[in-house]
């Protein structure tokens, strides 16, 4: 693995995402590992100035691209920037996030340089030399371990499972301009970005989420669920049978068939845990139910159970978390 | 028009899995196999577009005996006809395979757009449509939400973290659809009975010109080289007492315990 690894350390708006952190921090720690060069790619406009953050999280080499047409994402933009710096460097493997960006590029450069692609990796290793990884399937019921055939390998790590390091500002990286950057006739742009309501955490990246099952029994109670995540600095986020009443959108739901989440803290309030929420949060450091029936399945991978009514624990407990957080 | 939907048949979301002997890959006993949730709204989405902009909807599968019933019921739904790529020497644990492979039919097909799911439930991959979009050489939005087309110009609102992107593009694209795009028809009983008289195709690999060497194990960029299960959590502790009792012991036990707070 001499040639080392390469990140795509992603940015939006001019700043690193924390998952893009967290994979500049675990391509330094593959690439101390193999003995190789860390080379970070970053594009956008106007992102000059991350080159430096790139370093002190432990770029070797930072490439960057830096262009008012790729101010937002584009798939054909960045994929062949990307696939361009890759078979410049010939790393042995390329790292990107597993989020909306990484796993929508990663697999297409995947294909271009017709090579292994692994997504939502959740632990690393290289063993004798040969780079592996371990997913997630079958969201999370079972974990495969997969080797590469061919290099690199290409791998988009999951959020929120890999630390990221404290930057060490003292170090500095070589920057280099990607040139020659094509980005006129764009198969296919952003054109507008529409955020959602409130700047509100992202499930997927959130260190705290408090869910809401089918015991709120009506949307006019989702604000106890959202008061309980504010108070403790977290995301809201639901079961499925809370989406599909209409209650809350379909981005907070969690599970197989919503979002597949790695919190250290999740605090399910009156979901009953089928297999297939289980499955979008059974990975979560500590499980927290809250549920007035003491057989619901949930309390089977619940660190901390409580039996009891929500619409008595939860208000109080947003209370004690507030005034805990006053204390602070 | 021509759109084609790629449909996966995939184990039911409520399997136990369990591993099967050679430690790598599922025990099929007793699974249950069904359109991947995510292909529903793909299909709808092809069903929608026909019905909007004329033109027909043809079924893509790749797999074995557990694909014909899907694709059936992509034909009861309202596709006209199906093809059923069998998965006989071709390497479908590995994403990029199948890219290549679905590819390769859909070529023959040329459509002016191709739906998939945003990812194949059990699998997991969210790999194929960007794939495949790479070896048909046509544009992509994944994770898509809403699709408006005009003549050959298409708009899609895709998932980001915290919004939505707005992407435009053109025919011919691949579209990957999630949850919220539109709400899945179920077929009628009359229909059903309609879809055993539809075309139904069943290709090899080597139907597709496609070689062991391109697509069998030999071709596979990655190996699952091991399958296991999670390690089972263990229930905790229950806190008891009162409605305070119970709230100031859970925090204290996060706080001091868990040390999450
Ligand atoms: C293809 C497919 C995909 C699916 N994907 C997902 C998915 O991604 N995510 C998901 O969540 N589900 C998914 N499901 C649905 C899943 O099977 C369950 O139906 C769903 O998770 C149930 O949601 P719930 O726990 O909120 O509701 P319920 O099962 O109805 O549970 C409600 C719970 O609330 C408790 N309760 C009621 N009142 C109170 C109160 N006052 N105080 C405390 N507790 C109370 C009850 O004891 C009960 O345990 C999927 C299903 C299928 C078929
Ligand atoms: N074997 C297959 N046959 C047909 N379509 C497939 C197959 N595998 C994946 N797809 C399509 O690609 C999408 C994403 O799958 P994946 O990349 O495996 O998560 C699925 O929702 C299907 O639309």
């Amino acid at each position: 693995m001499s040639n080392g690894v390469l990140v795509f350390a992603e940015q939006r708006d001019g700043h690193f995402k924390k998952a893009g952190l967290e994979a500049l921090s675990e391509g330094r720690r593959l690439a101390d590992k193999t003995g190789g060069s860390l080379h970070a790619v970053v594009i956008g406009s106007n992102v000059q100035g991350l080159a430096a953050e790139a370093g002190h999280y432990g770029a070797d080499v930072v490439h960057v691209a830096d262009n008012a047409a790729l101010a937002k994402y584009s798939t054909d933009g960045y994929a062949k920037i990307l696939t361009d710096v890759v078979r410049d460097v010939q790393p042995a493997v390329v790292v990107a996030s597993a989020t909306a960006m990484g796993k929508d590029l990663a697999p297409r450069v995947a294909a271009r340089l017709g090579v292994g692609f692994a997504s939502d990796v959740t632990e690393t290793s290289v063993d004798g030399g040969a780079f592996t990884v371990v997913r997630p399937m079958y969201a999370g019921k079972a974990f495969a371990k997969v080797a590469f055939n061919r290099a690199p390998a290409v791998a988009t790590l999951r959020p929120n499972v890999f630390a990221a390091a404290a930057p060490d500002a003292g170090r500095t990286a070589e920057v280099k301009a990607v040139g020659g950057v094509v980005v006129d006739g764009l198969a296919a742009k952003v054109t507008d970005i529409l955020a959602a309501a409130g700047g509100k955490i992202e499930l997927t990246e959130a260190d705290i989420i408090v869910s809401g099952g089918r015991g709120i029994k009506g949307p006019e109670n989702y604000p106890l669920i959202q008061g309980l995540a504010d108070a403790l600095g977290g995301a809201a986020g639901a079961s499925r049978a809370v989406v599909d009443a209409g209650w809350v959108d379909h981005s907070y739901q969690v599970g197989q068939t919503g979002k597949t989440v790695s919190p250290s803290l999740y605090i399910a309030c009156g979901i009953s845990g089928a297999i297939q929420h289980l499955a979008g949060m059974s990975s979560s450091k500590f499980i927290v139910a809250i549920n007035k029936d003491p057989d619901a399945p949930i309390f089977k991978v619940a660190d901390y159970g409580i039996i009891g009514d929500l619409f008595e624990v939860v208000p109080r407990l947003t209370e004690q978390a507030k005034a805990l957080k006053a204390k602070a | 028009m021509k759109i084609a939907v790629c449909l996966k048949a995939v184990p039911e979301t409520d399997t136990r899995i369990r591993i099967a002997a050679d430690g790598r890959s599922i025990d099929p006993t007793d699974v249950k196999f069904i359109m991947s949730p995510y292909d529903e709204f793909a299909l709808e989405a092809a069903l929608l577009t026909k019905e909007a902009k004329g033109g027909e909807v043809v079924v893509f599968g790749l797999g074995g005996d557990e694909v014909p019933t899907v694709l059936r019921d992509g034909l009861a739904r309202g596709a006209e006809r199906a093809v059923h790529i069998s998965s006989a020497g071709i390497a479908t644990h590995d994403p990029m395979i199948v890219g290549t492979v679905l590819a390769a039919a859909l070529k023959e097909y040329g459509p002016d757009i191709t739906f998939f799911g945003k990812h194949g439930v059990g699998g997991d991959n969210q790999a194929v449509p960007s794939m495949v979009a790479e070896h048909l050489g046509v544009p992509q939005a994944t994770v898509v939400t809403k699709i408006e087309v005009n003549d050959r110009a298409v708009r899609c609102e895709r998932e980001i973290e915290g919004g939505l992107e707005v992407v435009s593009t053109t025919l011919p694209c691949v579209i990957a659809a999630q949850k919220g795009m539109n709400e899945p028809r179920y077929p009628k009983l009359p229909a059903i009975m309609q879809a055993k008289k539809k075309p139904f195709a069943t290709k090899t690999a080597a139907d597709l010109g496609l070689s062991a060497a391109q697509v069998g194990d030999a071709a596979a960029t990655m190996t699952i080289t091991e399958l296991r299960l999670p390690p089972a959590r263990q229930a905790g502790r229950r806190i008891e007492g009162d409605v305070n009792e119970q709230v100031n012991g859970l925090l204290s036990a996060l706080q001091n315990e868990a040390k999450v707070l």
